[in-house]
């Protein structure tokens, strides 16, 4: 894996910042100086409660949204500047899948109109019918049957419908994905359905996802490294398996202790931690910690949490943490 | 509101019966176009102080079944045509509009999943609260129903300061508090909770858990818990049904789902979908396929068409119910032991 290490990363963010505009002069910071780094192939998970600004992540870093400061580099161009008219090449690598199957599908449009749509946009073929050619072979690709071709959304269910999604995100046959709760929306024996399909075609076509959820459990089956977000910042980045056996930042530990297993004698005998307050307003942040007035330790770091803000520190190769009472040690 | 009448009728707690045994309930949605069958002959029981856990996919019928309980169906689709729902060992599908109306709160209240939508926006929470209090204690003072508010509210941990805000002054978690305060008001025997926390938070979801487990804890009240993450189930349950296309096809005590050896292929299907944290595997095993279409369901065993164990007899002849001491199953798998018994 040497080459890895001097392959320019597919995707990489520097420091980069959306705040909202809100008022006279007060902004909501949505996303505040996240870092991060994405390899073709792998796929990076962000973990946050809703109003963390991950789902913000993903747009600003397609240029959905304008970034306020910081960089986007892709492929090592800095695409932050980019105009529209520069970026429309560039969105047939950059994709997303959107959370809601219901509300990002054209209702007025057949399936495979869906489907065709962005490569006639994009002109990727000289004639309708070779679009719709392709479109139906990522019918098969993402396992939808081909008698719902020319079916229009409403007739279908939620988790043929995120098919359709994830089929009209790969038409264009892009390196970079962004999954913006692609299995919240559906049930579990349904979502299992849609993660191993997303696994599968990551395999096949060495797709990089950065993979936005609210749940953990699902993004330690999907992912390389995981990012934990709190309040538009950084708290914990780590790769996935070395997340989970050893969390270090007291809101990553909170966030796993919160999920209820469903194992009746480890949930019997776990003594329930429970994270006192709710998320603070992301509106004009105070300096500090952003985690500072719900965590157990603050008072253990003597009050720097409040005062600044802890430095993203390496505590073990790839293991990043954002907290005074870990850099310490 | 008929009060008088509740506390004739024999709705009390009666030593020796189970607080709500449902019967072979049967229930629809009947249009112009198409018959939805949504819950399919159903039968459980809940004691006294006990938490029942009815888990299922979207569409299994779990909401169906807590509204048929309450009878509040909606009145142009829904019928419910054959079946028992005895409260106390009485039927609640007999009684008189007026009495069912001092039950729905009073007796037996529900919480809603979306707490967003179950509070009105133009009024203050104490306002909402206390309507349900003075609608079933006509006697009490106004001041007797404001101390109520405040002692409700302090219950599910919200400052009674904060009692005159309007709904969209609270955040998701502390709304649901809200519900959570004026489904319990009244004292309610049996807690319906539909979904509680799907809504919310992971974090905001483990502390309103927490809650309901200690007030159920101090206040005694049973609950029928509906929810599709087996997680919440292991966490508050004590009982459990799992729910596939209208039916119950496996029911027992939480032990007999989570550490039982015979298990329906479903609830396998279940388990192995859930991603797990302790696992090491990156590939899921999905059940494959959907669930039938409810309004054109088959002849034979409902999940047939995605069970892998699937056999002749599943397509054509629906399956008899196995009991093992507390443990019952609805598979043609058990169908040995069902003949050996």
């Amino acid at each position: 894996m040497d080459n890895n290490i001097v392959r320019t990363p597919l995707l990489e963010t520097v420091d980069l910042q959306k705040y909202f505009k809100i008022g006279k002069n007060s902004y909501l910071h949505a996303v505040d100086g996240i870092n991060l780094k994405l390899h073709a192939g792998e796929t990076i998970g962000v973990v946050g409660e809703s109003g963390c600004g991950k789902s913000t992540l993903g747009r600003t870093i397609l240029k959905l949204i304008e970034p306020t400061g910081g960089k986007i580099l892709y492929d090592g161009q800095d695409i932050t500047k980019y105009k529209n008219s520069q970026m429309h090449p560039l969105r047939k690598e950059m994709q997303i899948i959107f959370q809601d199957p219901y509300s990002s599908i054209d209702p007025r449009k057949s399936v495979i109109e869906v489907i065709a749509e962005y490569m006639l946009i994009h002109k990727v073929y000289k004639t309708r019918a070779e679009a719709f050619n392709r479109a139906v072979q990522l019918m098969d690709m993402v396992g939808l049957a081909r008698r719902y071709t020319n079916s229009y959304p409403h007739e279908l269910d939620g988790g043929r419908r995120q098919r359709i999604g994830v089929a009209r995100a790969l038409s264009l046959n892009p390196r970079f994905i962004v999954c913006d709760e692609p299995v919240s929306a559906l049930d579990v024996s349904i979502q299992a359905q849609i993660l191993n399909l997303l696994m599968d075609l990551q395999e096949q076509l060495d797709l990089a996802y950065m993979f936005v959820t609210h749940d953990l459990s699902v993004v330690k089956h999907i992912s390389d490294n995981i990012m934990v977000m709190y309040l538009g910042r950084c708290v914990e980045l780590a790769p996935s398996d070395e997340l989970f056996a050893n969390p270090q930042h007291p809101y990553t530990k909170a966030l796993l202790a919160a999920i209820p297993e469903p194992d009746l004698i480890r949930s019997r005998t776990k003594k329930l931690e429970v994270i006192r307050g709710e998320v603070t307003s992301p509106i004009d942040p105070k300096p500090g910690c952003r985690f500072a007035a719900r965590c157990e330790h603050c008072d253990k770091c003597g009050g720097r949490c409040t005062e600044s803000n802890p430095e993203f520190v390496e505590v073990s190769p790839g293991h990043f943490v954002s907290c005074f009472l870990v850099n310490d040690k | 509101m008929k009060t008088e009448e509740l506390k004739s009728l024999n709705l009390q707690d009666t030593p020796g019966v189970p607080l709500l045994e449902i019967k072979n309930l049967r229930a629809i949605y009947k249009t112009d176009l198409e018959t939805v069958e949504a819950v399919n002959g159903i039968s459980l029981q809940i004691n006294k102080g006990k938490t029942f856990g009815l888990v299922g996919e979207t569409g299994a019928g779990k909401t169906t079944t807590a509204l048929s309980i309450l009878r509040l169906l909606p009145s142009t689709t829904g019928r419910i045509l054959e079946g028992e729902i005895l409260f106390n060992g009485t039927n609640l599908l007999e009684l008189d509009e007026g009495v069912m109306r001092a039950v729905r709160g009073g007796l037996i209240s529900m919480v809603f999943q979306d707490p967003m939508s179950a509070l009105n926006p133009v009024y203050t929470v104490d306002e909402q609260i206390g309507e349900a209090i003075r609608l079933h204690n006509p006697d009490y003072t106004k001041e007797q129903v404001e101390d109520r508010v405040d002692e409700m509210l302090q219950l599910v941990g919200i400052l009674p300061s904060r009692k005159h805000d309007y709904p969209h002054q609270f955040s998701g978690g502390m709304k649901q508090r809200v519900v959570i305060a004026m489904a319990l008001c009244c004292e309610p025997h049996l807690l319906i909770a539909d979904e509680p926390t799907t809504a919310l938070d992971v974090t905001i979801q483990a502390q309103v858990l927490a809650m309901i487990r200690e007030l159920r804890d101090r206040l005694g009240t049973a609950m029928l818990m509906i929810t599709h993450d087996l997680g919440i189930v292991a966490q508050t349950c004590d009982d459990v049904g799992v729910m596939y296309a209208g039916e119950i096809v496996e029911a027992g005590t939480a032990e007999d789902i989570f550490l039982g050896k015979e298990h329906h292929p479903y609830t396998v299907g279940l388990f192995d979908s859930i991603p797990n944290l302790t696992s090491r595997a990156t590939r899921l095993k999905p059940i494959p396929g959907l669930m039938p279409d409810p309004t054109n369901l088959p002849k034979g065993c409902v999940f047939a068409e995605r069970c892998s164990h699937c056999m002749e007899i599943c397509k054509t002849e629906h399956p008899k119910i196995y009991v093992n001491g507390t443990h019952k199953l609805c598979c043609h798998l058990f169908d040995d032991k069902l003949k050996q018994n």
